[in-house]
């Protein structure tokens, strides 16, 4: 067995355990203490027991918020992670229009959310928006204030536009990892460029994949700002996903206790996905 | 004194996390004592102690929301019960 000769590495994360100790475990305890209790205002609260996670799982807006997530989640992960990958086996590998392309895709990354949002909630308007009126132009009905179809469209479209460019870098960064020899030894042996993917590039970009594809679960699984800003939630509430419900709770209605009881189990539904997919992937990896 | 009041404890979430405070320390230490190894039980993965126990407590966890969902009992013995005796045969044997 490997003995441990010196532990004084362990101090250097000491910093990283007090930060995340004050950014997130702190809260966390504070969430936990409010799903007990109804919060009236400060210092003035009641010990109510589970009541907040009985109401909580038993509403049915939050029923249809959790499948909207699962269906909006399930759809990123479809569009973004084959496109991320084509798009990354497209781009030049080295010199100056490598450093082109990439600095090209990676724009959106570096956009505000909020200005994500508002850029694409004028882009698709079907008055004035060039997306709406294209697409209306062409007699498809396109409206997205008001049509729940076109809302998730424009809400796909958008996101796709704001992250599949993550998913690029992150799988060009694994094609650029692989040595020349791999690909040698394929053209000697007559390998098709289907079987170059199947076979060389692919499992090698399992590592970066596994990451980009749990990285865009938990932030498709969280997204708020820019749906928020997009449609309200809106047309009905057919784009409210959790994270808008949850806001609404604790913000727009104060209701602190039903949001922190709320939080906690959208924390451990998006622990156990995160768990799950990793571990699957891994397996899928060591394979 | 560091005024915690925004933080509303209660004294059963102040057990609670009494509990998984220990929990980790005992993890810890038993470390320290009998270092783990990844071995492959009932579970369709290979898993160390701390793997085991993350699944065990996630276990536990949903065992009680599935129990407040279902039924108006205000008692938590008995989820309590069940998830303590599935956490110590996922521990003994996943």
């Amino acid at each position: 067995m490997l003995k441990i000769e010196d532990n004084r590495a362990w101090f250097l994360i000491l910093p990283v355990f007090l930060l995340v100790a004050f950014n997130a475990v702190i809260p966390l305890m504070t969430v936990v203490n409010y799903s007990l209790q109804d919060i009236f205002g400060p210092g003035q609260r009641a010990f109510i027991g589970v009541e907040w996670f009985r109401e909580t799982l038993r509403d049915p807006a939050i029923h249809a918020a959790f499948l909207r997530q699962i269906l909006f989640s399930g759809l990123v992960l479809a569009i973004e992670i084959p496109l991320g990958v084509a798009i990354a086996l497209t781009l030049p590998r080295g010199g100056w229009k490598a450093s082109a392309a990439i600095v090209l895709v990676a724009i959106p990354l570096l956009i505000p959310f909020n200005v994500v949002g508002m850029i694409w909630q004028v882009y698709a308007r079907p008055e004035i928006g060039f997306l709406g009126q294209v697409v209306n132009a062409l007699g498809i009905p396109f409206n997205y204030t008001g049509d729940p179809l076109s809302a998730w469209v424009t809400i796909l479209m958008m996101d796709a536009w704001h992250w599949t460019p993550l998913v690029i870098l992150l799988a060009y960064a694994g094609l650029c990892s692989i040595p020349e020899p791999y690909y040698q030894a394929a053209r000697i042996d007559g390998a098709s460029r289907w079987a170059v993917f199947r076979y060389i590039e692919l499992p090698k970009l399992n590592g970066v994949l596994t990451i980009a594809f749990l990285l865009r679960f938990m932030d498709s699984f969280m997204i708020y700002t820019e749906p928020y800003v997009v449609t309200g939630g809106g047309p009905g509430s057919s784009t409210t996903f959790l994270s808008i419900r949850l806001v609404n709770m604790a913000v727009g209605q104060f209701d602190l206790g039903p949001a922190a009881a709320f939080s906690l189990v959208y924390f451990l539904v998006i622990l156990l996905f995160s768990y799950v997919f990793y571990t699957i992937l891994q397996r899928a990896g060591r394979a | 004194m560091i005024d915690l009041e925004w933080m509303a404890w209660t004294t059963p979430t102040a057990v609670f996390f009494a509990c998984v405070a220990l929990l980790l320390a005992g993890m810890t230490l038993l470390q320290i004592v009998r270092p783990t190894f990844e071995r492959k039980g009932f579970l369709p993965i290979p898993t160390t102690r701390g793997d085991r126990l993350f699944i065990a407590l996630m276990l536990a966890a949903f065992v009680h929301l599935g129990f407040v969902y279902a039924t108006e009992l205000e008692s938590f013995w008995l989820p309590l019960g069940l998830s303590a005796a599935l956490g110590l045969i996922i521990l003994r044997r996943g």
